[in-house]
């Protein structure tokens, strides 16, 4: 999950409120999908039983806006870390439509007709993502261009499949 | 829906080698399909036939109420320049002419005088952020200059359907798609049809909808979601 160390990682330019914290990520990471405030303080809290952040002071009133929270080394070393190391490179959506397609072989139903609807939706979603493109600023050309970069991927990958299928049904058949 | 141009179960083959195996496809007035497929497929064959540049060996091509491929070769050639834009991957442009006169092209051959044509040219270079350019030669501009000189000229008679084969192929992903968000929006300000051919999804992503072509045929794609 990255909504706690995103959230870390915007404690680390500087001590913040939770509802600073939930404006900033719904601006810059939610696109679309905000964070509850449920989880942004159920986060935080967690985050501070580990030693990542601190309550740096408490203003007077009730209510969990009242809290400042402060990163710790440990939870800026968390950050750097988590910066610094490149992710997991796992191809999630090639394993269930490799699975679709092996499966839809071996059952002898239509692999070629699964495949065309694939690259229908996968066009469909690129072309929302090319929409989003055009009418937002460089941080919407960012997030949808990496979408569409992994979308493409995924296309060139149902391409050679399509032009495998027969090879790939003598094989996974018995 | 006004259907601007469409091919009926259209065949074709370039001595014994089909390229076309009975395609259809009929596009909407103001819309931007994309025809995408893997190489050989007949993607280009498809869109000279549409063009009325190939006469198909069997099947219909209509552009509005015209049917296309019973016309003549004069007659053809007066419609293309009448009706169609044409943007390419390559090559496009006559060297030997400024980067205006060859805007200007289109106009000069429909009989419209130079000074009126230059005029209508040069207005499409502040359009396509070329301003200042209007006396290079083609030698003198870069990939993506040079492409949305020749979107300029494909658009600059205001045809009723702009034809692009892989109009991005010979760019770069990123000038490319400086070539495509204006191709898209110019062609919408005049409500041109565009029949785009590309094999690129990100290229293809700019169109309303797309078709595949493989084989020589046309596969109409699932429709999903709203
Ligand atoms: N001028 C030509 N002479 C002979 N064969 C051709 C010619 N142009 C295309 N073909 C053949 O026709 C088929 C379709 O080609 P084309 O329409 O250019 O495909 P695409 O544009 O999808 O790559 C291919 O098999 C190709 O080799
Ligand atoms: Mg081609």
């Amino acid at each position: 999950m990255t909504v706690p160390l995103t959230l870390l990682g915007l404690l680390e330019r500087e001590p913040s409120h939770g509802y600073d914290l939930k404006r900033d990520y719904d601006t810059f990471f939610g696109r679309g999908k905000p964070l509850p405030y449920g989880q942004v303080y159920s986060t935080l809290s967690r985050l501070a039983r580990d030693g990542k952040v601190v309550v740096s002071d408490v203003e007077p009133g009730a209510g969990p806006d009242r809290k400042r929270y402060v990163i710790t080394d440990r939870g800026a070393t968390e950050v750097e870390h988590w910066l610094t190391e490149p992710v997991e490179p796992e191809p999630h959506l090639q394993t269930v439509l490799f699975a679709k397609v092996v499966l839809a072989l071996m059952l002898d139903r239509p692999a070629e007709a699964y495949l065309d609807t694939q690259r229908a939706a996968h066009l469909h979603r690129m072309r929302e993502l090319t929409e989003i493109k055009r009418s937002g600023g460089l941080v919407d050309v960012m997030l949808a261009d990496h979408g569409l970069y992994h979308l493409e991927a995924d296309l060139r990958w149902i391409e050679a499949t399509g032009a495998r299928l027969d090879a790939l049904r003598k094989e996974v058949r018995r | 829906m006004t259907v601007t141009i469409e091919a009926r179960d259209v065949t074709f083959a370039f001595g014994e080698t089909p390229a076309l195996r009975g395609a259809s496809l009929a596009v909407a007035a103001g819309e931007i399909i994309a025809v995408m497929g893997p190489s050989g497929s007949g993607k280009s064959t498809l869109l000279h036939c549409l063009a009325g540049i190939l006469v198909p060996d069997s099947g219909e091509v209509r552009c509005g109420d015209v049917r296309i491929d019973t016309l003549g070769e004069a007659d053809r050639s007066a419609l293309r320049r009448d009706r169609f834009g044409f943007v390419f991957q390559f090559g496009q442009l006559v060297p030997e002419l400024t980067a205006a006169e060859n805007v200007a092209l289109p106009l000069l051959l429909g009989g419209i005088r130079r000074g009126p044509a230059l005029r209508a040219a040069r207005a499409w270079f502040e359009r396509l952020g070329l301003a200042g350019l209007e006396h290079r030669r083609s030698g003198e501009l870069s990939g993506g200059q040079a492409q949305r000189v020749a979107l300029a000229r494909g658009l600059v008679a205001r045809p009723q359907v702009l034809f692009a084969d892989e109009p991005t192929g010979a760019l770069d992903s990123l000038t490319g798609e400086e070539v495509m968000g204006l191709l898209v929006d110019t062609a919408r300000e005049q409500g041109t049809t565009v029949v785009l051919v590309t094999h690129e999804p990100r290229v293809a992503a700019y169109a309303d909808r797309e078709v595949v072509v493989r084989d020589g045929r046309i596969n109409a794609p699932a429709r999903v979601g709203s």
